[in-house]
């Protein structure tokens, strides 16, 4: 058994949360390098390359690179030989959030109730996905959320007669109605199967894959590669103001269905498809 | 593709002239605000009073700055999704606001009435946000500070780099973009 306090969580919490507002990954780097090589519209690439300068900025100056610094989504896989002492894991990840969000300056985008609307002023709680595994390791990562991309997220349950043609269609649908709004080149998560509510969390877990790496599962992996050469045929390019580019990736998720049900989660991120982790 | 130089405020005149995908580097004064401000702006409206910032022939630019680190004018500063102010922007425009800088797509309500009042809809890059916070040069308060990020400020600008999206005509860079790299 080993023990972690809860002061290390929060601290690695508010690290991540600064760092992965700060810091774009590698991976999506290089995809938006790559876009640039391959967009064709000349809007769509003086864009692209103003996003890759972003980046630069953000990262040299350690400043947000959206004004949109999300909501805290904490992905935990937390070891089942793991004692948490001190307290408890989820004010652990809230304290963590509070004092990454308020000391990287980092915007505070939550409310305190949905209809009432009040900010907390310190952006939690964060939304907290736990997972218990095997083995003695804490991995926490942090997922910040974008509104804009967020809010052109969509789910259906489809009939299991309308198959993978009506999944495809579904996802054509919800990035085509999305159009601009969700800053593209965007990133596509979708999740196939499970509940209603497992289909979304696995369109967001997908996410998290390095982007564009492909499903092990042949076939899906396949529906990726058809999937994002669809979607790049729509024409809504960078910013949606026309282009080749519309998507980097697509990730896609499957988990097993019952018998009546085919849910389809569709969620969509910016080209600020930003998270970090770490191990304890 | 040269790049318009425009300075606040704008006149009818030049508006005309703009065209759906020119690129535009903007100067002068722009006014920020988003679903909040924009929330009040219009009850005052309606109740008949006066607004505490005087939008004609200016442009309003829908952001929600995140909070400025020390020695910085303005934390990162990109543009938000232009149509949660929908329902109020025509109001606005018909009061004699010329411009709106944002992202995504208007409705059929902001088109109309960017066409009859001689408006234009300019697009940022959406979360471009530090790079935009370098054409920001000054940044202040001017209406409801109690509402933090969303407050309405006035910022001095220099070459903010949009392009047009709805022109004077009526056009539509989103839809016509879209139709032209389309390939089915």
């Amino acid at each position: 058994m080993k023990s972690i306090n809860v002061a290390n969580i929060s601290q690695a919490v508010a690290k991540l949360c600064m760092d992965a507002n700060y810091f774009l990954g590698q991976d999506m780097i290089d995809a938006l390098q790559g876009a640039y090589d391959q967009e064709i519209s000349l809007t769509g690439k003086e864009i692209i390359q103003q996003i890759i300068d972003n980046a630069g900025i953000a990262k040299s100056e350690e400043v947000p690179m959206c004004q949109d610094t999300g909501f805290a989504v904490v992905f935990v896989e937390l070891g089942q030989d793991v004692h948490i002492e001190g307290g408890s894991l989820e004010d652990a990840i809230n304290e963590g959030v509070r004092r990454g969000y308020t000391d990287g300056y980092l915007r505070k985008s939550i409310v305190g109730h949905p209809l009432e609307r009040v900010n907390t002023g310190d952006n939690t709680p964060a939304v907290v996905h736990l997972k218990l595994v095997p083995g003695d390791k804490l991995k926490i990562i942090v997922a910040p959320k974008g509104g804009g991309s967020e809010n052109m997220s969509a789910i259906k349950m489809l009939k299991p007669a309308e198959g993978v043609e009506g999944v495809k269609q579904f996802v054509l649908d919800t990035v085509m109605a999305a159009g601009p709004n969700p800053c593209p080149p965007i990133v596509v998560g979708v999740g196939i199967g499970g509940t209603f509510e497992k289909a979304a969390l696995l369109s967001k877990e997908s996410l998290l894959r390095a982007v564009g790496t492909p499903n092990p599962r042949p076939e899906i992996a396949e529906l990726e590669k058809e999937l994002f050469d669809s979607i790049n045929n729509l024409g809504v390019g960078p910013q949606g103001l026309g282009g080749r580019i519309t998507a980097l990736a697509v990730h896609v998720n499957i988990y097993p269905a019952h018998i009546a049900s085919l849910p389809v989660a569709v969620n969509i991120n910016c080209h600020a498809s930003r998270h970090k982790e770490v191990i304890l | 593709m040269t790049k318009i130089k425009l300075t606040t405020p704008v006149t009818d005149a030049v508006l005309e002239k703009l065209r759906i995908g020119q690129k535009v580097l903007l100067n002068g004064v722009l006014y920020t605000g988003r679903d909040a401000a924009h929330k009040k702006l219009v009850e005052l409206l309606d109740k008949g009073q006066e607004l505490p910032v005087d939008l004609k022939g200016q442009i309003i630019y829908y952001v929600g700055p995140s909070p400025a680190k020390p020695g910085q004018i303005i934390g990162s500063a990109g543009p938000t999704t232009s149509g949660r102010m929908d329902l109020y922007a025509p109001k606005l425009i018909a009061l004699g606001l010329k411009g709106m800088v944002g992202k995504g797509k208007r409705s059929p309500e902001v088109i109309k009435a960017i066409k009859q009042y001689k408006a234009v809809y300019f697009a940022a890059v959406g979360g471009a946000a530090a790079l935009i916070s370098k054409c920001i040069k000054k940044c202040e308060v001017v209406a409801y500070p109690e509402l933090g990020p969303e407050a309405i400020h006035r910022l001095e600008v220099e070459d903010f780099p949009v392009i047009v999206v709805n022109d004077t005509l009526g056009g539509d860079l989103y839809e016509e973009g879209t139709k032209i790299y389309a390939t089915r």
